[in-house]
């Protein structure tokens, strides 16, 4: 973590955008709060963390909390990544 | 509540080592003592926000540590200002 | 292997389906909410510390209460974290980290820049924060002034006013807000009386 800080710009990409829209989204129609968002985020096993990328992170934690509430069953979303 | 000026010890408490929390509370902190700047206002419990729980509403102040205070190496008189809850501050 | 573990744009897609489905978040939504985040940028930020500098009233409401001072220049701030202002001079001066994760003044900077969102930038800003200064971004902090991180740990956001620099005596607040860039709002430059570099160090279109 000592390592050099990259302080170049970075494009957002597209995915980034609509994970970021998403959480505000969903923020304000209170299915997931930022605190939910960042428990989420903690949870994510060590290897995976450091594999994924920030909004990767985002995303897979906004899917664990829309389970956890209910909001989405696992059924659901197994057909929907086996459809997408 | 605490005043702007008291001097208050964040709690040495370690709650993620017994089980799946969340907490505002940065590590390097614990233990440590410092100044109460102000009082920032009243926030739900992000410890229970986390998990969808109901969250109590909890006074939040902003708090100063000596640099010194945290590590050693550091110049004594910088700073730290951080944003703690009441439920993690005691008096020493 | 878990639900979880599937690959990031596929669980995207399968969560925008199911919610759309659900009537919960359509699509013209999430384009509408990209386009509003797309359009706070360090500029909102850049105007604030410009009236400041030159109207002590403005100032004054800047430090008292950082989200009333935006609202006072239209940029909107329901709805979102309160927002504080910290002051840097000849005595503190005060850098912005979140190590917790990466809490940010979006609503007055827009998105945060990549480095902000570092473990390398919010490890070194808490323990070394002279020495990253000093090796990355050239910013010396002179022995002093005392240096004061603020680690935004919890539910406001915090955003510098800094100093304003010698040579700008005369200056509109037009000119002035041209010069201040996103790192002067985080602590980790310092405005210049010349017009700003290419590159404000935040995240641009792809």
């Amino acid at each position: 973590m000592c390592e050099p800080v990259d302080t170049e710009p970075h494009s957002l990409t597209d995915f980034d955008r609509e994970v970021d829209a998403l959480r505000q989204l969903l923020s304000a129609r209170d299915l997931m709060s930022v605190d939910e968002l960042r428990r989420g985020i903690e949870a994510i096993p060590e290897a995976d963390y450091h594999r994924l990328g920030y909004y990767q992170r985002w995303i897979r934690s906004i899917a664990d909390n829309l389970l956890r509430r209910g909001v989405i069953t696992e059924a659901e979303l197994r057909a929907a990544l086996e459809a997408g | 509540m605490f005043a702007p000026g008291e001097t208050v010890r964040v709690k040495d408490a370690w709650p993620e080592a017994t089980g799946p929390v969340h907490i505002r509370t940065p590590h390097y902190v614990r233990g440590v003592t410092g100044e109460i700047v102000r009082h920032l206002g009243d926030f739900p419990n992000p410890e229970d926000l986390a998990f969808a729980r109901p969250a109590e509403t909890r006074p939040l102040y902003h708090v100063r540590f000596r640099k010194g205070a945290v590590w050693p190496e550091a110049k004594p008189d910088d700073e730290l200002l951080i944003e703690i809850f009441e439920h993690w501050l005691e008096r020493p | 292997m878990t639900i979880l573990e599937a690959d990031s744009d596929q669980l995207l897609a399968a969560v925008r389906a199911l919610l759309e489905r659900k009537g919960i978040v359509t699509s013209p939504e999430v384009h509408a909410q990209i386009a509003s985040t797309d359009a706070a940028s360090p500029g909102q930020g850049a105007r604030m510390v410009a009236k400041a500098w030159v109207d002590p009233d403005y100032r004054g409401l800047l430090l008292e209460d950082g989200t009333r001072a935006a609202e006072a220049l239209g940029i909107r701030m329901r709805g979102l974290p309160p927002l504080g202002v910290l002051e840097n001079g000849l005595e503190v001066h005060h850098l912005v980290v979140c190590t917790l994760c990466s809490c940010y003044p979006r609503a007055v900077l827009g998105y945060p820049p990549f480095w902000y969102k570092s473990a390398a930038y919010r490890a070194r800003a808490i323990r070394d924060p002279r020495e990253l200064l000093a090796s990355e971004w050239k910013t010396v902090i002179p022995d002093t002034v005392k240096l004061r991180v603020v680690d935004s740990t919890a539910d406001y956001r915090w955003m510098v006013l800094p100093r304003r620099p010698d040579g700008t005596e005369g200056w509109d607040e037009e000119q002035l807000a041209a010069i201040v860039r996103v790192g002067d709002m985080i602590g980790v430059t310092v405005p210049e009386a010349q017009p700003a570099a290419v590159g404000t160090g935040s995240e641009t279109r792809s």
